[in-house]
């Protein structure tokens, strides 16, 4: 269970800004909505510890995200919260598979070429796993990015904007992709966004 | 994956810059390498080559010439001296032992000295094979001189004038080869040893030939007819006095020059070391360049890879390790321009000695100097202070800021 309680952040020179309560159980597929500026990326920041708030808490089973230490939170970030960013944001000196290397390598965890071939075929990427970034197409990005957000098989999945550059076709592409493959790995999904054509997809909706 | 090889695959894709950087580091280290090299070479085998001689007695010119000639071979006597004389000094009480040298001929470059078994026990010589020279026009020869010519004990060779290897060939006379002297490290192993009874006999022998046309350019061979000469005696003091009194007297009283191998070599190197000097200044500048020229393209790296290095942290990377991620970029760079450097500096030496005229001085590019660790961390450190800024800048770079703004 993901839950947060009371929380504010203020920015230099900026508004404060206060977020309601919010809980949500495990494999929850929740909508983060709000319009440009009104702390949606502040928030998810703080969900994955980036950000620390003025006051309030974030809680993920039962744990405090502030009682780690930085060591201890980047590591928890990095094994049980996988992001999705609005560009994918794929190092560009490694290959495919090692862009997933690279996700585990991070959270300290061993290289796992199993998982990583499943979710590359689950994902449609299995006969790129030996490209580069640089050689893929915009929606395999995309899909890589997801991939990468998924191969620590995170409790929580943050999508930040995934749509916002989309066509129609590619933005249901991507949001039923993402709600398949959080459904697939137990994730609690979070997308954040002011796309209103995503709104019929989810039933939960957190309204800042 | 681990951070080295994430670290090496980040290098591999700006592979100019890299490369460009890697190349810089390799000129600087690989001049002060052969400066370090050589010179540490130059300063061994004057020291080896001259441990156990106190004094060099010959003919009136250039101390450091006479030095040059008599211990280390290679440079031409200042001239030849009274044999008569040069046994009267030999047998002077302030002298422990006297060894003469008679030169003037050489084979394939390499110097015939006649000599007399003082000069084995000097050297502390060993036979490899055969055995020392007893006869006139017998020869052992240093091991270097063997492994070039491929001479071995019972061969014979012609020597030929001068100490250079284009003078003309004494034809009428053949050495034979006694022995072969085991490898000693110094000047030794080029040499081709005989006693001072050949040398006479080649020349005496030459001179009644006839045809000769052609003026002896060596000192060996300016004073037939007018007593025996020799070129130098390599002389041991018999106590601490002898240092203040026999060279004093020598230069005083005699027709003679004293000239002793420890002010001479002193006096080289203070010479040398202006040059060195230069090329030292100027190989750590090229280290400045190398420095800057990693430190400008990481730093530029880094604004390029901002968000991949956000993208790190979201991954749970920890600051400290996106630091080390920088600096280990830059050490890389450095360590391995370092590592080619050295190996630069081994190469060069290796084309210089292939090219040197003279064998007895000649640079051995498989001579290794602790000093080359010290250039090694050197390298490394100069990776360090380049990476610093660059890598405390990413681990205070704000990861939300830098995502918020893609």
């Amino acid at each position: 269970m993901i839950s947060i309680k009371e929380l504010t952040y203020h920015y230099k020179n900026g508004p404060a800004l206060r977020f309601p309560d919010w809980h949500m159980q495990q494999a929850e597929q929740w909508l983060l909505l709000g319009a440009s500026g009104s702390g949606k990326s502040t928030l998810i920041n703080i969900i994955s510890g980036l950000l620390r708030p003025r006051t309030g808490q974030v809680m993920m089973d039962q744990t405090s995200l502030y009682d780690f230490t930085a060591r201890e939170l980047d590591r928890f970030r990095g094994r049980h919260i996988g992001i999705v960013f609005q560009r994918p944001h794929l190092v560009r000196s490694l290959t495919v598979s090692e862009n997933l290397d690279l996700a585990r390598a991070m959270a300290a965890l061993p290289a796992d070429r199993q998982r990583n071939r499943q979710l590359l075929s689950d994902l449609g990427l299995a006969e790129k796993s030996g490209s580069y970034p640089d050689e893929l197409s915009q929606g395999q990005l995309q899909r890589l990015s997801v991939a990468r957000a998924l191969v620590n098989k995170p409790l929580v999945l943050i999508a930040d904007e995934p749509t916002s550059s989309l066509d129609d076709e590619n933005a249901e592409k991507v949001i039923a992709l993402l709600r398949e493959q959080a459904s697939a790995n137990e994730a609690t999904l979070i997308i954040a966004t002011h796309d209103k054509r995503v709104r019929n997809h989810l039933n939960n909706e957190y309204q800042i | 994956m681990n951070i080295v090889q994430i670290a090496g695959k980040s290098l591999l894709r700006n592979k100019l810059n890299t490369f460009l950087n890697i190349v810089l580091v390799a000129f600087g280290i690989g001049i002060l390498s052969v400066l370090l090299l050589a010179s540490s070479q130059i300063s061994d085998k004057l020291e080896q080559n001259s441990k156990d001689i106190d004094l060099v007695v010959g003919a009136k010119g250039s101390p450091l010439q006479l030095i040059l000639s008599s211990i280390y071979h290679i440079d031409f006597p200042t001239g030849n001296i009274p044999a008569a004389e040069a046994d009267a000094l030999a047998h002077n009480p302030l002298v422990k032992t006297a060894v003469p040298l008679a030169l003037g001929d050489n084979y394939a470059g390499h110097r015939i000295v006649g000599t007399n078994a003082k000069f084995i026990s000097l050297y502390n010589l060993k036979i490899a094979q055969g055995r020392y020279w007893k006869e006139d026009l017998e020869a052992t020869i240093g091991s270097q001189v063997a492994a070039e010519t491929g001479l071995k004990p019972g061969d014979k060779f012609y020597g030929a004038h001068g100490l250079s290897d284009a003078g003309d060939t004494h034809r009428h006379n053949a050495y034979t080869v006694a022995g072969v002297l085991a490898r000693s490290g110094n000047v030794t192993d080029n040499l081709v040893l005989t006693n001072i009874g050949s040398i006479y006999k080649m020349h005496d022998e030459h001179e009644e030939a006839a045809g000769h046309e052609e003026e002896h350019d060596e000192a060996a061979h300016e004073a037939e007819g007018t007593g025996k000469e020799i070129t130098a005696l390599l002389i041991q003091y018999r106590s601490p006095m002898s240092v203040v009194l026999f060279p004093r007297m020598v230069n005083q009283s005699t027709s003679l020059q004293a000239a002793s191998p420890a002010m001479e070599s002193a006096r080289l190197f203070s010479l040398i070391g202006v040059g060195v000097e230069t090329l030292q200044w100027f190989a750590v500048l090229i280290m400045v360049i190398a420095a800057l020229s990693v430190f400008i393209s990481l730093y530029n790296s880094m604004k390029e890879r901002k968000y991949d290095l956000a993208v790190m942290r979201c991954l749970g990377a920890s600051r400290s390790k996106i630091f080390f991620l920088v600096i280990l970029e830059s050490l890389l760079v450095t360590l391995i321009g370092s590592v080619a450097g050295l190996a630069i500096g081994h190469g060069a030496l290796y084309l210089i000695g292939h090219y040197q005229e003279s064998s007895q001085a000649r640079l051995d590019p498989f001579f290794f100097s602790t000093g080359e660790a010290w250039l090694l961390v050197a390298g490394i450190g100069i990776g360090l202070i380049a990476s610093i800024l660059p890598a405390i800048q990413t681990y205070r770079a704000d990861v939300a800021k830098i995502l918020s703004k893609s």
